[in-house]
């Protein structure tokens, strides 16, 4: 109980409101945009400019040490890295996204971060096909060995599996 | 009233009558080795089935109910099934030390049976040195038990029967100490003499402190001994391996299975002599109606009602805790019972010289 | 899966220390489900451990490409099956949240109640899993016994005993059994009359405690940077419970106590669990009397369509944070749904909590991280 009423108490001194993070990222990242329309910040900033940022958020001020989600979403034009941040201190959550090319889609990893990115990077990977740059131990974990193709993409065709309705 | 031994003199004196001494003397033998086989697989029978009564009834559930009235063939519809599977040899296993290996271990239960006095004069063999023979004849299991393991040419196999003979020989240890222990206070290794010695009261009773230490120490070490849970790491290991006798199948599978459960017959029956008083009834000091009526049951009944007790106990103990890891058990064997038992047998000593027991 | 020449490969690469690479599964005589360990070992010592997962990997995130939002909901009970009303709660939050259905009073205070019972349920059946696999059989037996008047209960109401399809979006798709109460407080009364049985039999037991404290230490910065959830993260002190701090449904109407231990330890991920049963009983205490007449369901229209965006909702499931992650482009479908799933993270901690002990320890950490592995692959 004693740990709650401090999580609570801190929580209400260091959130930052949506302003302040924008021009926080901002110093840190210039080409970012921002997308308020959902429940939280979402933050659309350069694949290359990811290693940086995700560095300066998990040790700087904000503290954001707990990536709970790391996805991918294909649009048919581009493939989108989706990174979902919270921290334990002050429980506020942002979206990190980065677009990467269809053809040649390559990223930084963030293993060195946040441990738990090993295996969620290694599933994307093999569902997507996103390369994660510097992973220690990058290859498949759910699908077979030599299973061809990345399943979750929008053009994945397999005409015995799937049936298309 | 109903005892043994007048069967047994009357069988001898008619086996004396008709025939020579000699030919009597090998008609004896043949009836002593049809009744030993016999014992051993009617006790087979019993005890598999009173494990998975008594595990049943603890796990509140029924257990075996539908082969015989009460489940009582149950073990018999095993057996038949376990002597018609195929009982497979490993492709670069040691033929000869593998065929071998159930037969060792089931020798040494059978020669055990030899010195156990099951009712009143009714022993095969009253050897002058009999706890001493039991000791060391049931060291013998351990090179069946390696035998077993090695022969079946899987790594497995080979670490289970390691740990089963490491474990083995570390807790006889702390089972001869305990047994010492009454030897020193009878001051006769012959078993016999033991059960005389304890007329007027159970060893438990008349050696107080030290009889009791030495009797939990002795459960602890046979049931260790008998790879028995909570120590039973070696064969109902979940995570690698089902130990030493894991390439074993059919009729093979069947001696090791049956010669565990004489073995727990056997050590419940030997520590049911020692500390228990064996066949002899339950006479407290001089109450002489009391100890008259105590009488009147027969001592075979004695003797089972409390082998059974101890094999009761020894169930309920794998039922009840959880296992113990390799390296606790070796601890607990080297670093508390050993040096337990060694301060218990200068106890017990020091007791008998002074004579402060009953 | 590897192919038949990698096996080969593998197993006979014994390192210049006499390392030993061995095989765990898939097939376990415990009951954690399909999951294959390569377990490499020095003599007795643990030096690493790789999870082959997919055993079971039936594609859901891209099935559920093609499910409308009222079928996709019934798919998660198929993923952590032993809280799967709790996984179909997720995923209604979900569509409500997106499209601001109104959920009456009613349908929230018996969702909860479902909750809780499936969280006790799900850490029944780990106390005995957990206890099978350290040698004590009759746990077991005893905590099914609980976790069989639980399934009475859910099948009397909603006609299924694992995968029971009962949520939907607004409420629930049909009333409860007239026999609800009543039965879950016999259930209430049995079970604190037998919750003391556990902790003479498993709790106070030497022998358990010295075969789980101590073993498999996880401290609270791996534990968070592992992305650990649940009752594995609140052992480690750190406090992670969805229902405090981002309260769903009547959560934030209920007095209950969030179990922190601090060990970090095996025994202390144990008594997190058995302590949060306790809590659960506290909370379904709370609310069974006072369940609100009134609709079981609100208004919807019959198809439903979430307007294009991005939706996120976690819940607390008896392993841990439960996310679902929707990507809309306003269709009947979603574009990409992700199922953010407790067990994957916990799993991904096991390498650093068991390298440097021995086998025997290995059982001790993986039962306490409580994995199910359906939950894992999807």
């Amino acid at each position: 109980m004693n740990k709650l009423e401090e999580n609570l108490k801190y929580r209400k001194n260091t959130t930052m409101t949506n302003e302040e993070i924008k021009e926080y990222i901002s110093s840190l990242a210039p080409a970012a945009t921002y997308d308020e329309s959902g429940e939280w910040l979402n933050i659309l900033v350069e694949p290359t400019t990811i290693k940086p940022l995700m560095t300066t958020l998990r040790t700087g001020k904000m503290q954001m040490n707990y990536l709970f989600c790391l996805t991918c979403v294909d649009f048919k034009t581009h493939l989108t890295m989706v990174y979902h941040l919270s921290a334990t201190t002050h429980r506020q959550s942002i979206v990190i996204k980065a677009n990467v090319n269809r053809d040649t889609p390559v990223i930084e990893t963030v293993c060195d971060i946040w441990r738990t990115a090993e295996f969620l990077e290694r599933e994307v990977f093999e569902m997507f096909g996103v390369n994660f740059s510097n992973h220690p131990d990058l290859r498949k974990l759910i699908l077979e060995d030599n299973f061809k193709g990345f399943p979750l993409r929008k053009d994945f065709e397999d005409p015995i599996n799937m049936i298309k309705l | 009233m109903f005892s043994l031994e007048g069967i047994t003199t009357s069988v001898q004196d008619w086996l004396f009558m008709k025939f020579n001494p000699t030919m009597a003397l090998a008609m004896e033998c043949v009836i002593v080795i049809l009744l030993s086989i016999s014992l051993f697989a009617i006790l087979g029978l019993v005890l598999v089935l009173m494990e998975r009564k008594v595990a049943a009834h603890i796990q509140i559930r029924l257990g075996p109910n539908r082969v015989g009235p009460g489940g009582m063939f149950q073990t018999v519809a095993d057996t038949l099934k376990l002597i018609m599977k195929e009982g497979l040899v490993p492709d670069m296993a040691d033929k000869f030390l593998f065929n071998l290996a159930p037969f060792v271990v089931m020798m040494v239960g059978m020669l055990l049976l030899a010195p156990i006095a099951f009712a009143k004069n009714f022993q095969i063999w009253d050897i002058n040195i009999g706890v001493l023979y039991i000791s060391s004849v049931s060291s013998l299991s351990v090179i069946g038990i390696l035998m077993a393991g090695w022969a079946s040419n899987n790594k497995y196999s080979l670490l289970g029967a390691m740990r089963s003979g490491a474990q083995i020989v570390s807790y006889e240890l702390s089972a001869g100490f305990a047994v010492l222990t009454i030897v020193v206070l009878t001051g006769s290794l012959q078993l016999s003499d033991i059960i005389k010695a304890q007329e007027n009261g159970w060893w438990i009773f008349k050696g107080h402190i030290p009889a009791l230490i030495a009797f939990v120490l002795y459960i602890i070490a046979v049931t260790a001994e008998t790879n028995r849970a909570p120590f039973d790491l070696a064969e109902a290991e979940s995570e690698l391996t089902a130990g030493f006798h894991t390439e074993y199948s059919g009729m093979r599978f069947a001696l090791f299975f049956l010669a565990e459960y004489i073995n727990i017959f056997i050590v419940c029956a030997i520590g049911a002599t020692l500390f228990f008083g064996g066949w002899m009834p339950l006479h407290i000091g001089h109450w002489e109606s009391f100890n008259h009526i105590m009488d009147y049951i027969p001592s075979s009944v004695w003797f089972m009602g409390k082998t059974f007790f101890l094999i009761f106990l020894i169930m309920w103990f794998r039922w009840t805790f959880p296992r113990l890891r390799v390296d606790q058990l070796l601890n607990l064997e080297w670093k508390y019972l050993l040096p337990i038992s060694l301060f218990n047998l200068l106890l017990v000593a020091i007791i008998a010289i002074l004579g402060w027991h009953f | 899966m590897y192919n038949q020449t990698e096996i080969i490969k593998d197993t006979s690469e014994l390192g210049a220390e006499g390392e030993l690479v061995i095989n765990m599964g898939p097939q376990h005589p415990a009951t954690h489900g399909v999951l294959h360990l390569v377990v490499t070992l020095n003599g007795e010592t643990i030096k690493k451990i790789e999870p082959h997962l997919g055993y079971i990997h039936r594609s859901i995130e891209k099935m559920c490409e093609s499910l409308t939002y009222r079928q996709f909901i019934y798919v998660t009970s198929r993923m952590d099956y032993l809280s799967s009303h709790i996984n179909n709660l997720g995923c209604a939050l979900l569509v409500e949240k997106g499209m601001q259905i109104e959920v009456p009073d009613r349908a929230k205070y018996i969702r909860v109640i479902l909750s809780e019972l499936t969280r006790i349920a799900s850490h029944e059946l780990w106390l005995g899993a957990m206890a099978m696999d350290l040698g004590a059989f009759t746990p077991f037996f005893y905590a099914f016994r609980e976790r069989e008047m639980i399934t009475d209960i859910m099948e009397d109401t909603c006609g299924a005993r694992l995968t029971m399809n009962y949520i939907v979006p607004g409420g629930l798709m049909y009333d409860i059994h007239p026999d609800f109460q009543k039965k879950v407080k016999a259930f209430i009364t049995q079970f604190k009359s037998k919750v003391t049985e556990y902790e003479d039999l498993v709790t106070n037991n030497v022998i358990f405690q010295s075969r789980t404290k101590g073993v498999g230490i996880l401290s609270a910065e791996d534990a968070i940077s592992y992305g650990c959830t649940g009752p594995v993260a609140r052992a480690s002190g750190v406090s992670c419970d969805i229902r405090k701090i981002y309260p769903y449904e009547v959560y934030d109407k209920v007095e209950f106590d969030e179990v922190i231990e601090t060990a970090g330890d095996s025994f202390a991920r144990y008594i997190v669990r058995v302590k949060e049963m306790n809590q659960s009983i506290r909370i379904i205490e709370q609310l069974i009397d006072n369940i609100p007449e009134g609709d079981f369901v609100g208004k919807t229209k019959n198809v439903l369509k979430l307007p294009k965006g991005e939706f996120y909702t976690r819940v607390e499931t008896a392993r841990g944070e439960f996310g679902v992650y929707v990507v809309s482009e306003g269709g009947t479908t979603p574009h990409r749904i992700k199922f953010r799933s407790p067990g994957f993270s916990n799993l991904s901690a096991l390498n650093h909590i068991s390298v440097g002990s021995k086998i025997g320890d290995l059982m001790a950490s993986m039962g306490t991280l409580d994995l199910v592995i359906p939950d894992i692959d999807r």
